[in-house]
């Protein structure tokens, strides 16, 4: 059966040892390490804040107390989001992240970073205010200009809204998936190697 | 009481109802508030690498 295959594929791809591992290597052990997941604990709050605001509509959002609360807790969580991410980022840029056969791990990342600022866009023209009509009638022109507005079009709210709730977020949380799991696979790239040691650049996965 | 005032002081320190302040080099331009958030980004990147992470205690 097929599933027989998926299954026998996918514990020899990733055997539970790797996937769930209860210990890292003792270069982890450095607050570089640790953005990746603060990017990830902010895209939680994300994803629970803004059901929360899918649910009670623009009007609560706008009006109430607790809307503006939730809507800012929206606002600062995807600030962390981005902040962490890009430390995060720059750390694995300097440290070469894609030695040791990791090229499919910074893919993913930088294609992750892509589409989040895709829907970080897509959020602010959501919002339903004087913001959003400034920023889609701006966008709208540089979209146009690239011969996309005819099927991204900017000032259409409905088209916005859906890939800002349902499209995008589901795109970053599938690679985020993608990424982890690469991550698990190949192992955190280690350090460069001190100078003047034999090791080789790209070992040292656990 | 510090719940009701924290907002206040950080209002009146930080007042967003007024349009941002730009910096302007040639045709580039920011706002203040982007670059302050870049200038932090460097700030916690070059801490992450300086500060040593807190070893755990190892169990008897």
């Amino acid at each position: 059966m097929w599933t027989t295959w998926v299954r026998e594929r996918a514990v020899r791809t990733l055997p539970p040892e790797k996937l769930l591992p209860d210990r890292q290597p003792s270069y982890v052990s450095s607050w570089i390490y640790v953005f990746g997941v603060v990017t990830i604990a902010a895209f939680v709050v994300i994803v629970l804040s803004g059901t929360i605001l899918g649910l009670k509509g623009p009007e609560w959002w706008h009006v109430t107390g607790i809307g503006h609360f939730f809507n800012s807790i929206h606002l600062w969580s995807v600030e962390i989001f981005f902040f962490a991410m890009v430390v995060h980022l720059w750390g694995k840029f300097f440290m070469a992240a894609w030695r040791g056969g990791r090229s499919r791990t910074w893919v993913t990342g930088a294609v992750t970073f892509l589409v989040s600022i895709g829907a970080a866009f897509t959020g602010y023209l959501s919002q339903q205010n004087f913001d959003s009509q400034w920023i889609a009638s701006e966008g709208k022109d540089g979209l146009n200009s690239v011969g996309i507005g005819s099927f991204f079009n900017v000032a259409d709210f409905g088209q916005m809204y859906t890939w800002h709730v349902i499209l995008l977020p589901v795109a970053v949380a599938v690679l985020v998936i993608a990424h982890v799991l690469l991550v698990r696979r190949t192992g955190v790239v280690p350090p460069y190697p001190a100078r003047g040691s034999t090791g080789r650049q790209g070992e040292g996965a656990s | 009481m510090a719940l009701l005032v924290t907002p206040l002081v950080l209002g009146a320190v930080f007042d967003l109802n007024q349009p941002a302040n730009y910096l302007h080099w040639h045709f580039f331009q920011m706002s203040v508030s982007n670059f302050i958030v870049i200038l932090l980004m460097i700030a916690v990147f070059i801490a992450a690498i300086l500060i040593p992470f807190p070893k755990r205690q190892r169990e008897p």
